[in-house]
Parts: structure tokens; sequence; C-alpha cells
């Protein structure tokens, strides 16, 4: 294991919303990291780095090809863009807190 | 121009991707139509969740009010290019009164010196005007009940606009219809597939999916300095989508403009607010991306395949905007020598003060702008669980929701008495009390709507 790098290093995200859910896309630059994405950027690991918006569900969907994946975080808007006191109240920063996750990268054998 | 079964590529250009969106955006994709000769169609999305209910609002005040207002801003830049050419405009502009922007429109050409335009409207969105009442607390939300709705508006699909378009009309105005919705029309009026064929429908709706947040895909909302750089990005293009028969596509950009197309860019936009992406739901389709593969087609072009789709759900999906209170927003600045420590001050003052005044019991949140602002949670999880950042040039924004103006006004009220009773050395405050709207989703069976369009 090399020491880890944040998510930002090796993959750009956007975020949308619907309501009161999050969907935040996450995009491998180099499909070289896919598969460390898709084993380290886990729903569990999202849901730990979002627990303070008390998501009710986390789901991560795959979509290899374009070696990215979906995530749809389910009641973490404090309502939405008609409730909440957030200036940021679409949550479209979301995504640049989904790049600071910490991820480690193998070294080739 | 169009007559249905062509087998002709169709280029759909992109004007606008929201309300707020640049006025002088369109130019360069009508230009890039005209030049590219060949069937084409210009979009304007301009209707966001929120729009249609400020627009509802408006026209209760004012019946001859209702549509988008920067109608004439979008379309008065590129009208007269498009009549010209034979390129439909169609547009989501019309919000709670299609038919008072129609009027509009048409006043538009005559000052333009065009002759009179074949301008459709597209109507059955609203539910508040088309629903008896009986039917309409059927779809409330148990949490609604006794609210007072501001606007009730399904999200209608393609096909009226369509037929509009095979009916000769030049320019299309719906109020609340699916994004992709204004594209997938004139696809489904050049190409004539049929309604059940639904691999092409899903692929004419993700173009446009991918066309309805303009610059979105073009560079815009996709610049990270030094990671993902975007050239000429103040020069930004707006989207043009290449379609075939078939429904492969090239996303490209108007010509002589700056921002990129490239797969990343592209990929952003196609996973945007899309949930599950093997069912993305729309009233027309629904699309299954998870196969899909882009490729490279030269500079600024990427090609789009591998599109799927399934039987159309069997409901509209409807947004509900109900009366949300008022909200409270102040702001106050601190900086340089201990600056965060007086912007912390200024909050729990605050607090106090309308814990005196009664007011202890509204939501308020307390930002500290240059610390933490926009990750913090209202509850203020984020703040517990840290121990505090520091800053040198410190804003603190106060926000609050009250059921009453007033209620608000005595929040806002106490941000202002900061200058005089507050911590040392504040300036700068502003104070906003705005209207709030609340919303909610419930989904409508299909044969309670009459989606319909006529000529205005």
């Amino acid at each position: 294991m090399t020491p880890a790098v944040p998510l930002h290093a090796i993959a750009h995200a956007r975020t949308g919303d619907k309501g009161n859910r999050s969907s935040i896309s996450l995009i491998a630059y180099d499909p070289a990291h896919w598969n460390a994405m898709v084993a380290q950027v886990t729903e569990q690991r999202v849901a730990e780095l979002f627990a303070y918006r008390r998501p009710s569900a986390v789901t991560r969907y795959l979509l290899p090809r374009l070696h990215a994946m979906n995530f749809v975080l389910d009641d973490v808007l404090d309502g939405g863009v008609n409730d909440s006191l957030n200036l940021d109240s679409h949550g479209k920063s979301l995504s640049s807190l989904l790049l600071t996750l910490p991820i480690s990268l193998e070294t080739n054998p | 121009m169009f007559y249905g079964a062509s087998r002709s590529l169709l280029r759909i250009g992109c004007g606008a991707g929201f309300s707020g969106d640049r006025w002088d955006a369109a130019g360069p994709v009508v230009r890039t139509l005209r030049a590219a000769g060949g069937a084409a169609a210009l979009i304007f999305e301009t209707l966001a969740e929120r729009t249609l209910a400020l627009a509802q609002l408006k026209r209760q005040q004012d019946p001859q009010s209702g549509w988008e207002p920067s109608l004439e801003r979008f379309v008065a830049p590129v009208l007269r290019d498009c009549v010209e050419a034979g390129i439909p405009i169609i547009g989501n502009f019309g919000a709670a009164n299609a038919r008072g922007a129609a009027r509009r429109l048409q006043q538009l050409a005559a000052s333009l010196g065009l002759p009179p335009l074949r301008i459709a409207v597209v109507e059955g969105d609203d539910l508040l005007g088309d629903l008896p009442p009986a039917r309409m607390n059927e779809l409330l939300p148990p949490a609604l009940a006794g609210r007072p709705l501001v606007s009730a508006n399904a999200y209608l699909g393609a096909w009226e606009i369509a037929h509009a378009l095979r009916e000769g009309a030049q320019l299309v105005v719906t109020g609340r219809v699916a994004d992709p919705s204004l594209a997938l029309g004139p696809i489904l009026a050049h190409f004539g597939w049929p309604a059940d064929d639904w691999d092409r429908l899903a692929r004419g709706t993700m173009a446009g999916h991918l066309l309805e947040c303009g610059a979105q895909v073009t560079g815009g909302y996709f610049a990270d300095p030094g990671v993902k750089d975007v050239p000429g990005i103040a020069r930004v293009g707006y989207p043009i989508v290449e379609i075939d028969a078939d429904g492969t596509m090239v996303v490209t950009k108007a010509a002589e403009t700056g921002g990129c197309v490239n797969r990343r860019t592209v990929t952003e936009q196609l996973l945007y607010e899309i949930h599950d992406p093997a069912a993305y739901l729309t009233p027309d389709v629904v699309a299954d991306i998870s196969q899909a593969e882009l490729a490279d087609d030269g500079p600024d072009r990427v090609r789009l395949a591998g599109v799927r789709g399934h039987a159309r759900p069997a409901t509209f999906k409807a947004t509900l905007c109900y009366e949300g209170g008022w909200l409270a927003e102040g702001e106050i600045s601190y900086a340089g020598a201990n600056a965060t420590a007086r912007a912390r001050l200024a909050a729990d003052i605050v607090r106090d003060r309308l814990a005196q005044l009664g007011l202890g019991r509204l939501p308020l949140r307390a930002d500290l702008i240059g610390v933490a602002s926009v990750l913090a949670d209202d509850a203020g999880r984020w703040w517990n669980a840290r121990e505090g950042g520091a800053a040198e040039d410190v804003r603190v924004r106060i926000a609050a929701s009250a059921g009453r103006r007033e209620e608000a006004e005595a929040v806002t009220r106490e941000v202002l008495a900061l200058y005089t009773c507050g911590p040392a050395g504040g300036g700068g405050v502003r104070t906003h009390v705005t209207p709030r709207l609340a919303s909610e989703s419930c989904y409508v069976p299909r044969d309670w709507l009459r989606p319909r369009w006529s000529f205005a």
C-alpha cells in the first residue's frame, strides 16, 4: 500500500439534487484507478463521511463502461432547496467533500 | 421542415439551461446551426422546480404575467435568424401562463418586422386548473392537508411538442414539461419514431438530458484549476447535439466559442441528477444508461451510444408548492486579530436576544463564512464534531425561518443592531427577508390528465 491520497487526485465529481435527496457522481480520470475506487469508495465509507447529515440511505450505482459511479444520499439536504437554512440549499458543494475521502493506491507487484 | 420519418441528421441546440442563464448564449448556437444547414431546433430550459411557483404567485397578483421574466431577452437576439432558417424554438418559458408568453412573443415578432408566427402552446400541466378538487385532495400528501397550495404542476412529456411541430409550429411555448422532453419533441417530430420504440425514445431523452443544463456539458460547472482546466471559459459556448435516425448522437458546441466538450464534461452531465442509471424516469420513457459508452469523435465532439429504454411510467410526476413562511438572513463581518472569536460572540448575542424576545423557538442557523458555511448542516452536528477553525476575515451569517413576516424581521433587526450592541469592529451588515415556498412531489395517474396543444 502506498500512502493514501484524497480522491480529488484521481477522480472528479458533480452533485445534483432532487428534493431532499442528493446525487453525487464520481468519475475516475484514469481507468487504472477504477478497481481501487470500487473497492474503497463503498456505500459504508460514504455514509460515514456524510453521517453528520443523517442520510436515511446511501446507494451506490456502478457504471463500469464510464469508470464512474453514482451515489444517491437520501434525506441529507435539511429538507432540500425549499426548507434548508443552508446558503447552499442544493448541496452543490457536497461533491467537493466526497473528493476529500482518502484512498490508497496499490503499487504494482 | 418536420415531416417525420426523416433519415437525415437533426441538430438541436440549447440557448438556456436555467432562468438565470446568460441572455446572449443562444446567438452563437443559432449561427452554428444555420451554417451547418439541414434540420435543426433550439430549446430553452428556464423552469426550475421553484420558478414555476414564483411565476404562479406573480400571476395571482397580475393575470397579465406569470411567464419567464427574461422571455424577450432570451428570444429576441435569435428570433429573426430562427424564423428565416426554419429553426423552431421550443421553451418551457411559458411557466404559469403559456398563452401570455405566446402573445408576448407574437408582439416581439411584430416589433422585429417579422410576419405573424405560428406559435403553439402546450397545456394540461396545471393540476389546480385541470383537476376537480376531490381528485386534487386524493393526491395531496397528508403533510400538506390544509396548507395553502400555490401551484401544482405535472411534468408533461414530448408528444404534444412533437405534434405541434409536425403541424408547422415555429415556436412551442410550454409550462411544466420534463426538461429532456423539450428536445425529444423535435426529435420525434423529425424522425417519426413509433411511440413504443423505447430504445430510441430513451436516446432522444438522453440527448435532451445532455442539453437541458446549457453550458454544464460544455465546460461550465466543471473547471478545477490545475486539475480540470477549461479553455476560454469566460466565453463558454452552449451545446449542440447531432442525432441520427437510430438515436446515436454526438455532443458538440457552438462554433468559435470557449469551453470544451470531452468525455469528462459529458460524463458529469450524463450522470447529473440521475439516480439509478438503469432507470431514469421521464414521462416519455424509462431510460437506461447503465451500459452507455462515450467515444471521442474529433475536437469538442463526443459520441454517446449504448442507451436503452423501457416502457414509460404509468403516472406523471407532479410538484406541489405551498406557502412556506419566511426566511430571515443577516450578515456581518469581523476581521483581523481575534476575528473568529468576535464572530462567534456575535452569533451568540443574536441567539440570546431572540430568546429574550420569545423567538428562541425559531429554527436558526449561524455560519462563519470563511471558517465553515456550506458544508455544515442546519442542526450544527458538523460544528459539534470539530474544534472549530479560525480565520482572519470572517462573515457571520444568521439564517432563520419564521411563520410570520414580523418574526423574520425581528431576526434581521437583531443582526442590524450588532452594529452598536455587538462585538467590536463589526461591519458590512446586509439583511434580507424573503417569502419561502415549500414543495412536495406526487404521482398522477395518466388518464387523469389531458395534455394538449393548440395554436395560440
